[in-house]
């Protein structure tokens, strides 16, 4: 594996727009053959992350309509979306769950907590962070991001894949 | 003084042992020698017809009173809360198990153990619970003199599971990651065929520790922590908090902040309810119900938003009060959603009701007993659904409820269908107090000064959440810092019944009935 280039921290937006949706089609459409896999870990959230992951997913967002769908199984996905500071109880499930997603593979640290450990930096329990496990890709701050944010991190996250050449960002 | 608290002292006053019982509005302590703590406690729940609303284990060395056990009853008809309390030895932190006479005890009893180091002597279960195995030895994260190890370390994690054995019986484990996008959770079935014969549960993966983090910061920086131990009831815990620091401090908050906060719990049980009446169409593969909740749910979590600056009402909360006050056309904006989210609800209603597959999958279904609610302690939807008539609102009114005409739905059979549908009519009384709330929302401020805490006391107030129930124990320190702070939530309460509901259940119906409770797995673990 090639070593692993720094993680991007997305800037995010509260709704998405027609013109981010389309984006996002066309990314999944072009490097991913129409169908990204995403597999979601909770590794220490409040559960807000995954609400609004699920979010994500409903009619009035429906994210499977651009191509993006939620696995149940590592071995399915192509991108990793973990939430949480990454708990000590959890940490060495969160290690087999990496380990069992294929390469070449995203790791998408989705909220504050999975950034920094956010208010629980500090505590006897947890990591200060996905980056402290595992390598990061991209970073999607909020507490927790909206769907609008999920999908923006999910087009960056996305670009990482590209060949740098042919690397072309998301203008509004 | 009420004529029933006084009843309730005067039963207290009648029990036998070495007892001093002392009374403070709506609270009695009763203070007690460890080794008597187990019969007093179960005599005061017999004598009161209370039921075990919390328990605080708590390293008292630093305001030099030696470890402390606190055990809190709810007398739920003489609208009282009565506290257990008993000091064990330094060197030998040991009292006798509640368990084998009050089943809720429990996982109290085996947190205490975990996390403090005390012995509940007698208990019949002690495996971990909240710290999995793999935690280093000795190290008791809750004793003020903890320390863990320079060395780092992994949790390997394997919780030893005896279940049932048997000619044909084998087991299946599921999680602690799961297919869908939900919580940490470890189940291994013991099945005969497609039946379930037994289930053991291993959780609190999303353990933080943030009851040791709160400790030795002003509420002002925990609050923040509070209402970040579970996204989908943040307002209940922020709120809980917030009482039970200004009860601690003696502080009344303003008339208007006191109807807002009300209206914020009553606005995240909504967005809860339809989401979860969702949810439970999702575990049926009734996926028409599914959006239709998951839509609605949208709805109101963006009226929060609008409302509030946040989908989950997270920040809404203030010591003193609320935060800010609502925008000016708020009142409008309330009624025309939920007046679309009434009509949602009848549609999810009609959808489920008239559909023979759907009512098959729901109908005697994860059946839990009124008698097992009764010794499980259970609280909320729940409880209500088995015929436990109990809601914290109504037995022991807090902020506006005083003043609102409440109804508590109630249903007997106690299968998915009952909690469901008890979840139906609550969602509509809430529609209906947050009516109410609009019409009589008095004017004023919403925030008023609280001062430091006054050290060496403790204080406990009460939420009835979306799930249920929490009770929130907040003590002070030398310094006007938390000393420390314990929330029970609704879920923690109510996880062991779930092991209970799916006996005889068949194994493709265990997401029906874990939804149907729909218990968070990141306030039970805190």
């Amino acid at each position: 594996m090639a070593e692993h280039s720094p993680a991007v921290v997305v800037t995010a937006r509260s709704q998405p727009t027609q013109e981010l949706a389309q984006a996002v089609n066309w990314k999944v459409q072009r490097l991913f053959r129409r169908s990204l896999q995403v597999r979601a870990v909770d590794a220490g959230s409040c559960n807000g992350c995954e609400w609004e992951l699920v979010a994500a997913l409903n009619a009035i967002y429906d994210l499977q309509r651009l191509g993006v769908d939620i696995v149940a199984s590592p071995r399915h996905a192509d991108a990793l979306l973990v939430t949480g500071m990454v708990t000590r109880n959890l940490e060495l499930a969160l290690l087999r769950t990496f380990e069992a997603t294929p390469h070449p593979k995203l790791v998408i640290a989705v909220g504050a907590c999975a950034g920094t450990g956010c208010v629980f930096r500090g505590s006897y329990a947890v990591h200060p962070g996905v980056g402290e496990v595992l390598p990061v890709d991209v970073y999607i701050p909020g507490c927790p991001p909206t769907p609008g944010a999920i999908l923006q991190g999910l087009l960056v996250a996305m670009g990482r894949l590209e060949p740098p050449a042919r690397r072309q960002e998301f203008v509004e | 003084m009420s004529n029933k608290l006084s009843e309730v002292i005067n039963t207290l006053r009648r029990l036998e042992g070495p007892l001093q019982v002392s009374a403070g509005p709506e609270q009695v302590t009763v203070v007690t020698a460890a080794p008597a703590l187990a019969q007093v406690c179960a005599q005061v729940a017999q004598a009161c017809d209370a039921r075990l609303a919390t328990s605080v284990g708590c390293d008292e060395r630093l305001l030099g009173r030696g470890f402390q056990v606190y055990f809190v009853f709810a007398a739920d008809r003489a609208g009282a809360f009565i506290t257990v309390q008993a000091e064990l030895d330094e060197n030998a932190p040991v009292f006798p198990s509640l368990t084998a006479r009050l089943p809720a005890a429990n996982w109290h009893e085996r947190e205490m153990h975990d996390l403090l180091g005390f012995l509940p002597q007698g208990h019949p279960d002690l495996r971990p619970l909240v710290l999995h195995p793999g935690w280093p030895k000795g190290f008791f994260p809750l004793r003020k003199d903890a320390q863990l190890p320079p060395s780092p370390f992994q949790v390997a994690g394997d919780l030893d599971m005896p279940g049932v054995t048997g000619q044909g019986v084998y087991q299946l484990p599921v999680g602690p990651i799961h297919a869908g996008v939900i919580e940490p959770g470890h189940f291994r079935f013991f099945l005969d065929g497609e039946q379930i014969l037994s289930l053991e549960a291993q959780l609190f993966y999303v353990h933080r520790g943030a009851e040791k983090l709160i400790e030795g910061r002003t509420p002002a920086l925990a609050l923040p922590v509070v209402e970040r131990l579970c996204a989908t009831c943040s307002a209940s815990h922020a709120i809980g908090f917030c009482q039970a620091v200004e009860a601690l401090s003696g502080v009344e908050i303003p008339p208007r902040a006191r109807h807002l906060r009300t209206l914020y719990l009553e606005l995240e049980r909504l967005y809860n309810h339809l989401g979860d009446m969702g949810n439970i169409c999702a575990g049926l593969s009734y996926h028409l119900g599914n959006y239709l909740g998951a839509s609605s749910k949208e709805a109101l979590v963006s009226l929060n938003a609008e409302l509030t600056g946040h989908r989950y009402l997270m920040g809404v909360a203030a010591l003193g009060g609320v935060r800010a006050d609502l925008p000016g056309h708020a009142p409008e904006r309330i009624r025309t959603v939920l007046a679309q989210a009434y009509r949602d609800l009848q549609e999810l209603l009609s959808g489920i009701t008239t559909s023979p597959s759907v009512l098959d999958r729901l109908e005697n279904t994860g059946r839990l007993s009124r008698e097992v609610a009764l010794e499980l302690a259970l609280v909320g939807p729940a409880a209500r659904a088995s015929g436990v008539d109990r809601d914290a609102r109504r037995d022991h009114p807090y902020l506006a409820y005083s003043d609102l005409k409440l109804l508590v739905p109630l249903r007997s059979a106690g299968d998915v269908y009952s909690r469901l549908m008890v979840r139906a009519d609550e969602a509509q009384v809430s529609m209906d107090l947050v009516n109410q709330l609009l019409r009589t929302l008095p004017a004023g401020p919403v925030r008023t000064d609280v001062p430091p805490l006054p050290p060496r006391r403790q204080a406990l107030s009460w939420i009835e959440s979306p799930r249920g129930e929490s009770v929130h124990w907040v003590q002070g320190g030398n310094d006007g810092t938390i000393y420390r702070y314990r929330l029970r939530s609704a879920s923690y309460q109510n996880w062991p019944a779930v092991p209970q509901a799916v006996l005889g259940n068949i194994v493709p119906d265990f997401p029906l009935v874990n939804k149907s409770f729909e218990l968070c797995y990141s306030c039970t673990d805190r």
